[in-house]
């Protein structure tokens, strides 16, 4: 990107190019996508969790009675049937972002490192590993439903018959298990784009860095950890707030391994939020629990970013 | 790129988005003579569906000179393809649902209520099975469905499997149901494990769980809803029921533990197809059994507690089927009631529900041919005799879904190693209670 600022601040453009309404007329469609798109559903998410909205009011949704707080309570309350719900899933979902996050980025980092130095079969190996990402989130997940299956599931078939660690086949997709299920499957789905991103941040570090280190007699493991991770923090701290944003709000992969009702042990908060709305028509109660969420990633987002952005920010600004 | 060539670049993007935006409308609607409509998917596959619907369409077209168009919908996202038109008023004219949504849809006010012409037009509410015809709406309501296709459960088992282990007879009463199917649960290649099962069900499937708790409740002398109308899932006959159907994962040990993972009805066809199970319960499995080749099956009621049971204790299943609506808002609301006079008139009842296995709707329609076989007869003896209507109250969905649930994870328990004891199939029906919405 090239600046387009003299060093004293003043402005290269002529006044009359400024007010040119053409950089508008570029934006309005993109504009106007976001607001038809995000912004206009977001507000009427927030009302809808105002509103007694089920299957009695839905026809009619604009005129839903308006109850205040009461979805708030009833998604909050942790004595009630559906706050203990919420919270259970709330507690399991933060635990399923961090595992997958960190086997995700670290896979991502694994595979980054080994692909930037050159070797016969880089460029095979290097659109393999794209594979789960560019396969469609759903024949993935079947595929993967398939092979966890208990009777004939390759996984069990493998585990019992072939290496005879276990002579019985366990349940993958019911009770426990299940959560361990959707974290490999979550995390198949997610390192590609760790190691996508971080093989970019990795390229743009100029190898005499690591020549420079290599003679002073730095090991390969203090090259990594004193040059790589420095030189790819900008391109980590926006990786993980990502991934932590998608994997927190997944929904794909449970849906399609448990169907519309996840078990207890592995049910995340939007499947949740899905059955709430869509199973028991309860949208208000969906609705409510969706605005908590929203607000609570944005607070965590906002901690974080504070927290890894660098102040140096305002040397470019 | 000079100025010009910009803007008008710019206003090109901007004129196409915006009528990218207008072209993905909704497709609901009618213009004069034409309607939309969405039916459930009742055969093989979705193209059997549009098909078999093509050659009745063809008909009511030739005779009214109205289009229709047809939408064939999984049943995976009707419900929520009806809720989103039902709240958006962006629909189609005419659409069916599985009739024990009826009186949930018709609380939302979205339908049409078939009185006065409407009801006229269909030649009046004589003609149904008047079983079937309850399922149309809330007891004491103006319906706002009408019946299409008829189901019931019944029992089918493997001919051969019974003749193998010297059974004459299919089981009239739950205990001997299980014995039955405690015989025939054996390992048949002697490597000492059980290869073929008693029988099979779907323990993840929410709505057969739902569907096996109202009829073996009742059958217990219980009902999911008391005299008020409230959910009472947890009352002695529906423990007693439910118990009886988890069991037969648990202490019975009849159904293999696997079966815990089926989600579906279609999966308990494989079993049986496969050879793993020698009895289950279903609908209208002939299809999907004919096209496997499978020859050695016959259908019998559901066993009951007691053979000679009558009344609610006599009830063998729900009266389950499709069901027809018109939406309120309709653009051409005479072609659409039109439609439905047409899919419910004698021919067109006799022609469909041959060609999709299940059981006419129109008393006129059962002289046909086609409708003479033992099975047919014996499900029509069900849905006259030994049927019930699921609960006919607007929480009808919430029950299915949280029973249904409550069951899968009993079953998912007992899959996994741990044994479920009658109090903890009541403490589960009754957190599942705790969770309904008040009506």
């Amino acid at each position: 990107m090239s600046s387009r600022r003299s060093p004293h601040g003043a402005s290269a453009a002529p006044r009359r190019r400024r007010r040119s309404p053409l950089p508008y007329g570029l934006v309005a469609p993109a504009a106007l996508m976001e607001l038809l798109i995000h912004i206009v559903p977001m507000i009427l998410g927030v009302w809808i969790a105002f509103l007694a909205l089920t299957q009695f009011s839905i026809a009619n949704w604009v005129g839903a009675p308006f109850v205040w707080l009461d979805n708030f309570v009833a998604g909050l309350d942790p004595a009630g049937a559906i706050g203990s719900q919420f919270y259970g899933a709330l507690g399991r979902t933060l635990v399923f972002t961090l595992v997958v996050v960190a086997f995700s980025w670290a896979l991502g980092m694994f595979a980054a490192v080994l692909l930037t130095s050159r070797f016969r079969g880089n460029g095979w190996l290097r659109t393999l590993f794209l594979v789960p990402y560019a396969l469609p989130s759903y024949v993935g997940t079947i595929a993967w439903a398939f092979m966890f299956n208990q009777r004939d599931g390759v996984v069990n078939r493998i585990l019992v018959e072939d290496l005879g660690i276990l002579d019985e086949g366990p349940f993958w997709l019911l009770g426990g298990n299940a959560f361990w299920v959707i974290v490999v499957v979550t995390v198949w789905q997610f390192w590609p784009f760790a190691f996508l991103m971080l093989l970019a941040a990795l390229q743009s570090i100029p190898g005499d860095v690591y020549e420079a280190a290599a003679l002073d007699g730095a090991s390969l493991w203090k090259q990594f950890t004193r040059i790589t991770l420095p030189m790819v923090r900008h391109a980590n701290v926006v990786l993980l707030l990502i991934l932590g944003l998608w994997i927190f709000n997944q929904f794909n992969v449970p849906y399609v391994l448990f169907g519309p009702a996840s078990p207890e042990e592995a049910t995340l908060v939007s499947p949740l939020i899905y059955q709430q709305s869509f199973n028991n028509w309860n949208f208000g109660v969906g609705g409510a629990m969706s605005v908590l969420l929203l607000l609570a990633l944005l607070v965590a987002s906002a901690f974080y970013i504070r927290l890894v952005m660098p102040k140096e920010r305002s040397i470019d600004d | 790129m000079k100025t010009t060539t910009r803007w008008t670049a710019g206003l090109g993007a901007t004129a196409l988005t915006a009528l990218s935006l207008t072209g993905c409308s909704s497709d609901g609607g009618s213009d004069g003579g034409r309607i939309v409509y969405w039916a459930s998917n009742q055969g093989t596959s979705i193209t059997q569906d549009e098909e078999i619907l093509a050659e009745s369409i063809a008909r009511f077209t030739e005779a009214t000179g109205v289009e229709v168009q047809l939408e064939v919908i999984p049943w995976t996202d009707l419900y929520n393809r009806i809720l989103t038109a039902v709240s958006s008023g962006e629909g189609p004219d005419v659409l069916n649902i599985g009739n024990t949504w009826a009186v949930s849809l018709q609380s939302s006010g979205a339908f049409l209520p078939w009185e006065g012409e409407a009801l006229e037009a269909i030649g009046g509410e004589g003609r149904f099975v008047a079983s079937s015809w309850a399922t149309g709406g809330a007891d004491g309501q103006v319906p706002a469905s009408v019946p299409l296709y008829g189901l019931a459960y019944s029992m089918y088992y493997n001919t051969a499997m019974f003749e193998e282990a010297g059974i004459a007879e299919p089981p009239a009463t739950w205990e001997e149901f299980v014995e039955t199917a405690k015989t025939l649960t054996v390992d048949t290649d002697g490597d000492g494990r059980i290869d073929q099962w008693g029988a099979a069900l779907a323990g993840s499937s929410i709505t057969g769980n739902a569907h096996a708790a109202f009829i073996r409740g009742l059958q217990n002398g219980g009902a999911l809803y008391d005299a008020d109308g409230d959910p009472d899932f947890a009352n002695d006959g529906v423990v007693a029921g439910v118990d009886q159907w988890i069991q037969l994962m648990g202490e019975d040990g009849v159904v293999s533990p696997s079966n815990a993972e089926l989600l579906n009805g279609s999966e308990i066809v494989a079993e049986f197809i496969d050879g793993n199970a020698a009895m289950f319960f279903d609908q209208a499995p002939g299809k999907t059994l004919d096209a496997a080749g499978m020859e050695d099956y016959a259908a019998a009621p559901m066993p009951m507690v007691t053979a000679d049971a009558t009344g609610l204790e006599g009830t063998q299943s729900h009266v389950a089927g499709i069901n027809v609506s018109v939406f309120e808002n309709a653009d051409d609301p005479e072609a659409a009631i039109d439609f439905v006079a047409h899919l419910t008139s004698d021919e067109e009842q006799r022609y469909l529900n041959d060609a999709f296995t299940s059981l006419p709707v129109v008393t006129e329609a059962y002289d046909d041919p086609a409708f003479q076989s033992d099975e047919i007869a014996l499900k029509q003896q069900i849905l006259s005799e030994h049927a019930q209507p699921m609960p006919l109250y607007p929480t009808e969905g919430q029950m299915e879904t949280l029973v249904g649930t409550a069951i899968k994870d009993l079953f998912a328990r007992i899959a996994q190693g741990g044994t479920v004891t009658e109090d903890d199939v009541r403490e589960a029906l009754e957190d599942a209670a705790a969770q309904m919405p008040s009506s």
